[in-house]
């Protein structure tokens, strides 16, 4: 039987071959590919495992172990199928399958996300799809998502940084959207370590070099450096996009007799395993030889597929359409045909390689970057093509949608896959993990910051303040953001450092704000608190510009879900986040999580990255942090406590991390951001600052240096818990005199504390009876202190 | 009758809809001409944006000098066309043989993107008539291949003959000889930027509006004539 299939494999009478091979596009310019038949004419049909052959040798072992699979979900791949699977079937269901692909550890508790989904109206795709979608009014939607890149940024920074940001596009780019800026969460190890230095400079270069090849703004993001991060850099990379309500895209394949296309870049063996291997696995000394397991990144292809698809969109030339990231063309049939009619018919040899020796097990598990997946009606596919050819974008018909039920896939006419979709895309395996706290937590908790000795003289206030402004945490990044463009695409109305990227949606004057925030060191005192904190931070940055926060989106970093102790920080966090997201009526609209961060048996402290979108009606009306009016009154928002538990002047003077983090305020925070986004749009805010990392004293620092003036304030009571307590739901506010009594108004309103604090002016960061410290001083520990270390 | 300004797209071409933008705040008709047509569509000056074309593989700008239109854009610029190149644009330019002399990699070897201060040098050009000479503004500069670089007769040329458009103050972001942040030809139609005065034309988004003098020239310039 097996026999007779393999000799009809080369056979040129195979009709549908010759359908598929007229439809092919070939490349007018550079490296064009090769048809089909000539690429795999080398490879030798016998040796390859069809269907036909998993039924006639039932007893043969498959390496399911190495990748990835354990011995039950092993078998539940041959309870399903009834047989053992091809070689190429063990391939789709160990990435399908995988912790990156299914979600199998967190899926029980991200529940949580839609149970406790806040009511809003503006929601319109929810969680599930390649990114969430929400209504910003005027006729306009945005799509935005956070993902990580963590394992492939440390192996190879370059290449894992900048596919990180290819990939978060591509997710933006299928939901019918054109993408408008991305943003970056990075954390490295410590400065003073060796290796930081090559991971940082590789990272940023990653990230630079692919965003601003692509032509996207880079508006934020967040550098934090912790000891925990040496042997595994974060590299979180956000994207938002624009598009109408009635353009949305959705990732399914309907419709018996339409084709299936895929497009961009040929498929080469970069990344195979990269989804199972790399993002499921712990590191070791191992891992220098993981190299060719990162995927290469070519940006330039990125934006003609970017162009070419919104080109396509623009015409309705496709049903469904879904981009290739991990798991490849496994993820994008298996993904399709599940969410579709149910089943399709694949031609594997039509896949056009960049190396003509890969197997298909190969191209199944491929992540090579820049590739999309549609599904496009029969009459459609010239047109579509067209554009392709248009934009040098490769394009082939791969097979066509069915209403079988099954996703089958031949080469070179036999048949190696024959699987109900659903069973790899949807019904992976779901682990209700056992958790409990850390050993180490209660002990962590009691040794609070109380016994650390605090400055008390003038003169130790005044350097612990320049102490905190030059350390690396703390310190202008502009070292990193300096090599990113901010200004592509022209609607950049604010960027880092300010407290969220503006951007400007069509020709104004409506736009979005968006913001990332996460505090690792918060989280590991207390994950459920810090969670929330990182949701309250990021929700407090964006309404600190005037902007009516809406929708989260979250990248869940956290150690491996087989240590009970890391289960338990999960656990809790996205129960944290989840309550904070219904407290605050922002839903959730998607992300990423991302497991087994950590080196030997230590994990990173969790780190919850949150990314809060916000709407402004007027960009005009946003405000900015920089003081620049000499005589505007400073107003201090919010009621300061005396809390250092995880702080950084904790950390920068002790290395200190103990005690319990913050005390979360959610009514406050809410409160607050009534009275900024109230106080925007009357035009009565000059500037404004949200208070976090560093407290007062370095907001002031940075709102100072920003806008060039000095001020002088005074600290009636506990200076050193004024300057360093890092208390919730504060900002400090610059208005012109004749406002104080309007904001004055709109804080009692809203039951916002509010003090004056000061007066912009002069030239150096006076508090009365303490200290002044001149600008220059500051601006040069705080602008030199990452030249100096990786200049 | 407002003039009519090409902006040409290339195949990584960034800074397209930008330079569109400028030029209809500067009241003229932008007109988008793609690389591979070779068909100026009548325009009366055009515009290479900034961006990575071909993804600057090779050498920036080396492979966008071969597609089909920019023979035709050589000849109208020796007959006069006003022609501004704009970052990835010079790089065009320079590739072209319409200006003399390269751009390469930063000194700093990092892509640069800051706001930077010039000095208009030649208030002469097509694309400067709006500007005084020594007039100093301030248009975000954003490269990672910015050093321009020339023998030293053609520098000697360039600085005595006033070819030299405008030069980077206070910080030289890309190490460029002589601080040389833009030229033109002998006949003052083509100049090349590395600066993106596209960038610098709303108080909304750019550290300036001086950006828009390089636009408002050459629709002035073409009004005139």
């Amino acid at each position: 039987m097996s026999e007779q299939v393999n000799t009809s494999v080369n056979e040129p009478g195979d009709e549908r071959s010759e359908e598929l091979a007229e439809s092919s596009v070939t490349r007018p310019d550079m490296s064009a590919p090769e048809p089909a038949e000539e690429q795999h004419a080398a490879v030798p049909p016998s040796d390859v495992d069809t269907v036909a052959r998993a039924e006639e040798t039932p007893e043969r072992e498959l390496p399911y172990a190495e990748l990835g699979l354990k011995d039950d979900e092993y078998a539940r791949v041959r309870e399903i199928l009834g047989r053992r699977p091809t070689s190429a079937e063990l391939a789709i269901y160990s990435v399908m399958w995988s912790e990156h692909c299914s979600y199998k550890s967190s899926r029980v508790h991200l529940r949580q996300f839609a149970d406790k989904a806040p009511q809003s109206d503006a929601l319109l795709v929810g969680m599930g799809e390649n990114a969430g979608v929400v209504d910003v009014g005027n006729g306009w939607a945005v799509t935005f998502k956070i993902e990580s890149h963590n394992h492939p940024s440390y192996v190879e920074p370059y290449q894992g940084a900048a596919t990180g940001v290819g990939g978060i596009v591509r997710d933006i780019i299928s939901m019918g959207a054109r993408p408008v800026a991305v943003m970056d969460s990075l954390r490295f190890g410590p400065p003073d370590v060796p290796d930081t230095r090559r991971v940082l400079d590789g990272v940023v270069r990653g990230v630079g070099g692919y965003g601003n090849c692509l032509g996207l703004p880079n508006i934020g993001g967040e550098v934090v450096f912790d000891p925990c991060y040496s042997a595994n850099p974060l590299v979180n990379a956000l994207c938002v996009g624009v598009l109408k309500p009635e353009d949305i895209k959705r990732a399914i394949a309907p419709g018996p007799g339409n084709k299936v296309i895929l497009f961009g870049a040929g498929t080469g063996p970069d990344g195979i395993g990269g989804a199972s291997v790399l993002a499921s696995a712990t590191f070791d000394e191992e891992s220098q030889q993981k190299r060719p397991s990162v995927q290469v990144g070519d940006p330039f292809m990125e934006k003609l597929l970017i162009e070419c698809c919104l080109e396509i969109f623009a015409e309705d030339l496709v049903v469904g359409i879904q981009d290739l990231g991990a798991a490849g063309v496994s993820c994008a049939t298996t993904e399709l045909a599940a969410a579709g009619t149910g089943g399709m018919d694949i031609d594997l040899t039509r896949v056009p390689l960049r190396d003509a020796t890969l197997r298909p097990e190969e191209i199944l598990m491929s992540e090579s970057q820049e590739r999309m997946m549609a599904v496009v009606e029969p009459a459609k596919v010239e047109r579509f093509l067209e554009l392709c050819a248009k934009w040098d974008v490769p394009a082939t018909v791969i097979g066509d949608v069915t209403d079988t039920g099954r996703l089958r896939m031949t080469w070179h006419g036999a048949t190696i896959v024959d699987i109900p979709p659903g069973t790899a895309a949807d019904e992976g395996p779901v682990y209700e993990r056992p958790y409990e706290p850390p050993a180490d937590l209660a002990q962590l908790q009691a040794d609070g910051p109380g016994r650390l000795p605090r400055p008390v003289t003038a003169e130790d206030l005044r350097n612990t303040v320049v102490w905190l402004a030059g350390s690396p945490n703390l310190a202008d990044k502009s070292f990193v953001t300096s090599q990113y463009d901010r200004f592509v695409l022209g609607n950049t109305v604010l960027a880092t450092p300010e407290d969220a990227g503006v951007i400007r949606i069509g020709d104004g004057p409506q736009g979005i704000a968006l913001a990332t925030d996460g505090n690792g060191r918060y989280a590991r005192l207390d994950p459920y608190a810090g969670a929330q904190l990182a949701l309250s931070e990021a929700y407090r940055n964006v309404a600190t510009t005037g902007a009516r926060p809406l929708a989260v989106t979250n990248c869940l970093n956290f150690g491996s879900p087989e240590d009970p102790g890391v289960m338990w920080q999960f656990a809790r966090a996205v129960e944290g986040l989840a309550d904070a997201c219904q407290a605050l009526g922002v839903p959730v609209t998607g992300g990423n999580v991302s497991f087994y961060n950590q080196t030997g048996s230590t994990p990173i402290n969790p780190t919850p990255v949150i990314g809060v979108l916000g709407v402004h009606d007027d960009v005009n009306r946003r405000v900015r942090m920089s003081f620049n009016i000499e005589g505007t009154t400073l107003l201090l928002l919010g009621e300061t406590r005396p809390e250092l538990g995880g702080s950084e002047w904790a950390n920068v003077v002790f290395q200190h991390l103990g005690g319990l983090p913050p005390l979360v305020d959610l009514a406050a925070e809410a409160a607050l951001a009534s009275v900024l986004v109230t106080g925007a749009r009357e035009g009565v805010l000059n500037a404004a600052h949200d208070l976090s990392d560093g407290g007062l004293s370095q907001s002031l620092v940075e709102s100072c240096l920003r806008g060039g003036l000095g001020c002088v304030i005074s600290l009636p009571d506990d200076p050193f818990v004024e300057l360093f307590s890092e208390s919730v739901a504060r900002a400090v506010v610059a208005v012109y005199p004749e406002h104080e009594e309007r904001v004055a108004a709109l804080c009692q309103a809203a039951g916002v504390p509010v003090r004056r604090l000061g007066t912009v002016g002069g030239d150096a960061f006076e508090v009365e009876g303490l200290f002044s410290i001149p600008l220059s001083e500051l601006r040069e520990v705080h602008q030199g202190a990452l030249p100096a270390l990786f200049g | 009758m407002s003039a009519r300004v090409g902006v040409i797209t290339f195949p990584g071409s960034l800074d397209d809809r930008d330079a569109a933008r400028a030029v209809r705040l500067a009241d003229a008709e932008p007109v988008s001409l793609w690389h591979a047509e070779a068909d100026l569509l009548g325009v009366d000056a055009v515009i290479l944006p900034g961006g990575f074309s071909y993804g600057d593989y090779l050498r920036a700008g080396a492979i966008a000098r071969f597609a089909p239109l920019m023979e035709k854009l050589v000849a109208a610029a020796g007959d006069g066309l006003p022609v501004l190149g704009i970052c990835n644009g010079f790089q065009v330019l320079c590739e072209s043989h319409l200006l003399p002399g390269a751009l390469t990699r930063n000194a700093g070897l990092h892509f640069v993107c800051r706001s930077q201060r010039l000095r208009i040098e030649n208030a002469g050009t097509a694309w400067t008539q709006d500007y005084e000479e020594g007039q100093e503004v301030v248009v975000p500069v954003k490269n990672m291949d910015g050093c321009y670089v020339a023998d030293r007769a053609t520098l000697d040329e360039l600085e005595s003959t006033g070819r030299v458009v405008a030069r980077y103050l206070d910080v030289n972001p890309n190490g460029s000889l002589n601080d040389i942040a833009g030229i033109c030809n002998e006949a003052g139609n083509v100049v090349g930027l590395m600066p993106h005065p596209e960038h610098a034309v709303e108080a909304l988004t750019g550290p300036s509006t001086e950006g828009l003098g390089f636009f408002t020239s050459a629709v002035k310039k073409l009004v005139q004539s």
